[in-house]
């Protein structure tokens, strides 16, 4: 059976043709249980975002991820670059930030 | 009051807003925290709903918009985006510009109290 993080990136490849691809699982920076696989996130550079504004990106990523959303995963870190953009960057995506403690509060 | 209604009405009834997890001067969530600054360092002030003082928007409003996560920045009525967008437009200055032009649009469409002359 794969881990979350498997399927998150199964999904996103298949949905983006990303150039470069990479899932975090960042459940452990986070106020869940072990092995949660709540907290991910997802840096894709692709040539699809070229000319796409920044929300209409995360809302394909968003939109791959559907299911996983639907299955408990809970907050997603999304860095979603064109290559030229990534290169700009000395290929890198910026650190998320700590808990303070609301993942587990409910209203 | 049906709870989307109630959410259309905060978007549009505000220049910006910022449903997060806590509130600007308690955040619950790393990701509503640096969103929160991120307004901040705009310089003008923005509305917030905490989102885990109510239940009902917590549950209804990623269906309202089709997204997924909280925190969610409305400006002019539009969704903007959550942490990592409203982070990129602080870093371009993008964020600021929307900000003010959006509070300054607001300011102009509210009717002034003496001013009858259209």
């Amino acid at each position: 059976m794969m881990n979350r993080q498997q399927t998150l990136q199964q999904a996103l490849r298949a949905a983006l043709d990303p150039m470069h691809l990479e899932v975090l699982d960042e459940s452990h920076m986070h106020n869940v249980p072990e092995g949660a696989q709540s907290h991910f996130k997802v840096t894709v550079v692709s040539e699809r975002f070229a000319g796409q504004p920044l929300i209409a990106r995360h809302r394909q990523v968003n939109a791959a991820l559907r299911d996983e959303f639907e299955a408990g995963l809970h907050a997603l870190a999304i860095h979603a670059m064109t290559p030229a953009e990534w290169f700009k960057r000395g290929g890198k995506a910026p650190a998320s930030p700590p808990c303070l403690g609301g993942s587990k509060a409910q209203p | 009051m049906d709870v989307l209604d109630r959410i259309r009405e905060q978007v549009e009834n505000n220049a910006v807003v910022l449903y997060m997890k806590g509130t600007p001067q308690f955040p619950m969530c790393g990701f509503s925290s640096r969103a929160a600054e991120a307004l901040k360092s705009c310089g003008v002030p923005f509305a917030y709903v905490n989102v885990l003082q109510d239940q009902e928007i917590f549950e209804n409003l990623p269906r309202f918009a089709d997204w997924p996560t909280f925190p969610q920045l409305y400006i002019n009525g539009e969704l903007v985006g959550g942490c990592d967008i409203t982070l990129e437009l602080q870093a371009s200055g993008e964020l600021e510009r929307m900000v003010k032009e959006a509070v300054e649009k607001a300011e102009q469409g509210a009717p002034a109290a003496n001013d009858d002359q259209g």
